[in-house]
């Protein structure tokens, strides 16, 4: 956190005392003067909290919410007593070949970020295109181990533990999906930069648009491993 | 910045920071076309008052419904031929089965929680007058605003269909618990769809209601956390903010973590209702001719858990905006300082987070252990520590002020004796040893309508009476006002004071009639009595209505700041331009409620005036701050 939030010194001309004393300090005031400076033209050398970012912090809180709430009626449902209709499922072995590319997809969104601080376009949009493709080969994995599931004759009723895998695949798919439609747009959006605005610079918002999409793969990422880890080990 | 930090001005052209990148959203002239402008909007106005209007529809259709029920309790068996012609199957013959009575229940309870209380404070009021009280042109994200509009408009449309779908309404209250609601379509119970239609019955498509309301919640919640944390104007600091801006945050952010969990489990209820899954379904299972499930064993307490986990926070939900608007008001026509500005803040924050560990005091009669019983119980009673807090500082905001008894002012004290009426029983009901005879009577219907119903309407009443002005530019009827109020008031306790006494005496809820017991008939005037009441109460509301459709027409302009209040709301005209400063970006130097300030030339000193000459004259004003700094600053040293 810089020192001395914008609302210190834009306003020191006007109400030296007071506004330094109510701009700049308890818990709170450097929020209000940062975020006042952020109005004004953002980022740069003060502290800002970003719109785009705490607003995926918040989407990450309730997508976090979703998965707990799902969590624990697994915990709840797999140790409810009286009941002995729990059978855990074999995995299909194809989880393993999605979990692989969605780790990987981690590193390539790192890549493309990398890339873009590095104002390398042409690398950007490639791992771009890279993680986009494991996006959509993740979806299509998981697709498929849903296929092996079938086959080996566990459907979403077979049992409660079949039941939470395919709902937690599934929404967890969902909001791959929901990434992967993303990184599609913002592929499409520097394709289409390419041909008018070139060497003028990279538009701020994309590095945003790029950062906060990495947090949220990252995330989602994250949250597979957990959701596998829960489904193989709590059983 | 660099830019920036050099401009002096109080009032700073927007043009001069057009560029910047992180507001590109905002700078778009206002929509001309009509589809643009009053449909698909992306202003946060249109869309503020796009929830209320969904509201008033919505608490029109709720309010109906339980006039409907009131009418069954009071003189069951009666054929009403107006009914037939709505209801052909609900109603045969116009007299109302008790499947009909049940999904009455069901629409009333969740039109009323999820489309009024809900949408109406946070998603109407709080989209209005969170950008403009905290200075901003819009919402963070413009876009993803209009987008929760429609996609609760999707939501309301799916729970009015459900009503109307082939096997009647939904059934399962708006509490939705299973077993009978998970497997009500395979036992063919009315509104839960048929062994031959489990898809297209009312209680799926009040689940499916349900989730899009839950979906569309999250995008605003996401929407107003971010408003508030990156949009405040320059010297607008948190503790600057008026506490209705805290008490959205608070609302917000627990929206955010509740919704999420009613979702997950909505999808598990309806899996469980369409795919043979059994989460919530128990094992061996029998409707006596056939076991209904082949699985062992899911739980229903599971889903109870999980929806009173959500359930909880919805109270505080629908009850923590009331609240900042009704502190807002109080020190607006106390014409003194909010009392206690900071506990004020804590004390929302305090109720908000308790109200995520008590959710089991809802099912104490659902078989728990002793000690979590007691766990839960005494966390409960524990919110009534910030509650009082809350309540101690609105009478010391209004102890001794010059209180202007307004139409929004007497509505705003209407809350806190509703609020104090309503709370007071949720002591009682905290408890194990008590909730065992009140459990599921007409003493929780009591509690419940008062404290997060009537007393959240109240405080929609109080801002709708307050901000009308701001958002048509002209005043409503004083006289029609006070008209509405005290027929409302004194019809609320006349309806659910009774209310808590048919509960002590055993009348148990959504029962759709109780002629078959002998010792509820004592109760027979009490329920004329409250049926009465409730019929003069909702004839009330319509004075309201007209008022409100006639004062936007025909009332008297009302001025840029008619009530001499203080926040920024105020600091621009009536109704707001479309970027709602009209290109200038305010600066605020003071707290929001600078009520009789001495020294200060008038009675309040607005947000957004400077300190004239304050080198010569600082004393003055320290020394203001002084004697109206009970917290409410909460800036000082």
């Amino acid at each position: 956190m810089a020192a001395g939030p914008g609302a210190v010194t834009v306003t020191r001309p006007v109400t030296p005392t007071r506004t330094a004393r109510f701009g700049g300090n308890g818990p709170s005031g450097s929020n209000g003067g940062g975020s006042g400076g952020d109005r004004r033209g953002g980022g740069g050398q003060d502290w800002t909290p970003d719109r785009y970012r705490i607003g995926m912090w918040a989407a990450i809180g309730s997508i976090l919410m979703l998965f707990t709430a799902l969590t624990s009626a697994y915990i709840v449902r797999a140790g409810l007593p009286g009941s002995n209709d729990w059978q855990p499922i074999t995995m299909p072995p194809l989880v393993w070949v999605s979990t692989a590319l969605i780790i990987a997809s981690s590193f390539t969104i790192v890549a493309s970020r990398k890339a873009l601080a590095r104002d390398e376009m042409t690398g950007y949009e490639r791992w771009l295109w890279v993680t986009l493709l494991l996006g959509v080969g993740f979806i299509g994995m998981q697709l498929l181990a849903w296929r092996q599931l079938v086959g080996q004759g566990v459907y979403l009723a077979s049992n409660p533990h079949s039941s939470f895998f395919y709902v937690m695949t599934g929404l967890h798919g969902l909001h791959i999906l929901g990434g992967v439609l993303a990184l599609a747009f913002m592929v499409l959006r520097v394709r289409r930069q390419r041909g008018t605005s070139a060497g003028q610079g990279i538009d701020p918002k994309r590095r945003v648009a790029t950062d906060v999409l990495g947090i949220y793969w990252h995330f989602m990422d994250g949250l597979w491993v957990y959701l596998l880890l829960l489904l193989i080990l709590w059983r | 910045m660099a830019e920036a930090e050099t401009i002096h001005d109080v009032i700073q052209p927007a043009a001069a920071h057009a560029h910047a990148p992180s507001m590109a959203a905002h700078h778009h002239g206002p929509p001309t076309g009509f589809i643009r402008k009053y449909i698909f909007s992306v202003d946060h106005k249109v869309i503020g008052i796009q929830y209320l209007l969904l509201a008033m529809a919505a608490v029109l259709v709720g309010m109906l419904l339980s006039v409907l029920m009131r009418m069954n309790l009071t003189w069951p068996g009666t054929a009403w031929p107006l009914l037939e012609i709505l209801f052909p199957i609900g109603a045969k013959g116009g007299v109302m089965t008790p499947e009909f009575y049940l999904s009455l229940v069901t629409m009333h309870g969740t039109m009323m929680v999820f489309f009024v209380l809900t949408t109406a404070p946070q998603g109407g009021f709080g989209n209005y007058f969170l950008p403009i009280q905290i200075g901003a042109e819009d919402m963070a994200f413009p876009t993803l605003n209009m987008l929760s509009f429609w996609v609760t408009f999707v939501g309301f449309v799916a729970l009015i269909a459900a009503a109307f779908v082939e096997g009647g309404g939904p059934t399962g209250g708006w509490t939705g618990y299973p077993t009978l609601n998970a497997i009500g379509g395979k036992l063919n119970v009315p509104g839960m769809g048929s062994a031959q239609n489990l898809w297209w019955n009312g209680q799926n498509l009040w689940i499916i209601s349900i989730a899009i309301f839950c979906v569309a919640s999250l995008l605003g919640a996401l929407n107003f956390i971010t408003t508030l944390l990156n949009m405040r104007t320059r010297g607008m600091s948190l503790m600057r903010m008026p506490l209705t801006c805290w008490s959205w945050f608070t609302t917000a952010i627990l929206a955010l973590l509740a919704f999420p969990v009613l979702l997950a489990a909505g999808v598990l209820l309806f899996l469980d209702r369409t795919a043979d899954t059994s989460f919530f379904v128990p094992g061996g299972l029998s409707d006596g001719t056939r076991v209904l499930t082949e699985h062992n064993g899911g739980s229903p307490i599971l889903w109870q858990h999980l929806f009173w986990f959500f359930g909880h926070p919805e109270v505080y939900i629908a009850i923590l905006p009331g609240m900042g608007v009704t502190s807002h008001v109080l020190s607006t026509f106390a014409r003194k300082p909010v009392f206690g500005y900071r506990a004020m803040v804590f004390a929302m924050f305090a109720i908000g987070l308790l109200g995520f560990f008590v959710w089991g005091h809802h099912m104490f009669l659902s078989g728990m252990s002793p000690y979590t019983g007691m766990a839960f119980s005494v966390l409960t009673l524990t919110i009534g520590v910030p509650s009082a807090i809350k309540t101690f500082n609105w009478i010391g905001t209004l102890w001794g002020g010059r209180i202007r008894f307004t139409t929004p002012m007497l509505f705003a004290i209407g809350f806190v004796s509703l609020f104090v009426a309503g709370g007071v029983t949720g002591i009682v009901l905290g408890q194990t040893s008590l909730d065992l005879s009140m459990h599921d009577t007409y003493f929780v219907l009591g509690h419940f309508h008062l404290v997060m119903g009537v007393a959240a309407i109240f405080g929609m009443f109080a801002g709708t009476y307050f901000w009308f002005p701001k958002m048509f530019g002209r005043m409503m009827s004083e006289r029609l006002g006070k008209i509405h109020f005290w027929p409302t008031f004194i019809g609320v306790y006349a309806i659910f004071i009774p209310f808590h006494i048919m509960g002590i005496v055993g009348m148990p809820r959504r029962y759709a009639s109780f002629e078959e017991y002998e010792f509820l008939r004592v109760l027979d005037p009490v329920v004329l009595f409250v049926t009465i009441a409730v019929i003069i109460t909702v004839a009330a509301q319509f004075l309201f209505w007209y008022n409100f459709f006639w004062s936007i027409w025909k009332g008297e302009p009302a001025g840029d700041n008619p009530w001499e209040a203080t926040t920024l709301e105020w600091s621009t005209s009536s109704p707001p331009p479309h970027d709602n400063f009209g290109g200038r970006v305010l600066t605020v130097y003071r707290g929001p409620y600078e009520f009789a300030v001495p020294g200060a030339p008038d009675d309040y000193v607005m947000q957004t005036t400077p300190d004239a000459a304050e080198e010569n004259q600082s004393p003055l004003v320290q020394g203001g701050s002084e004697i109206s700094g009970n917290g409410h600053n909460g800036h000082k040293h």
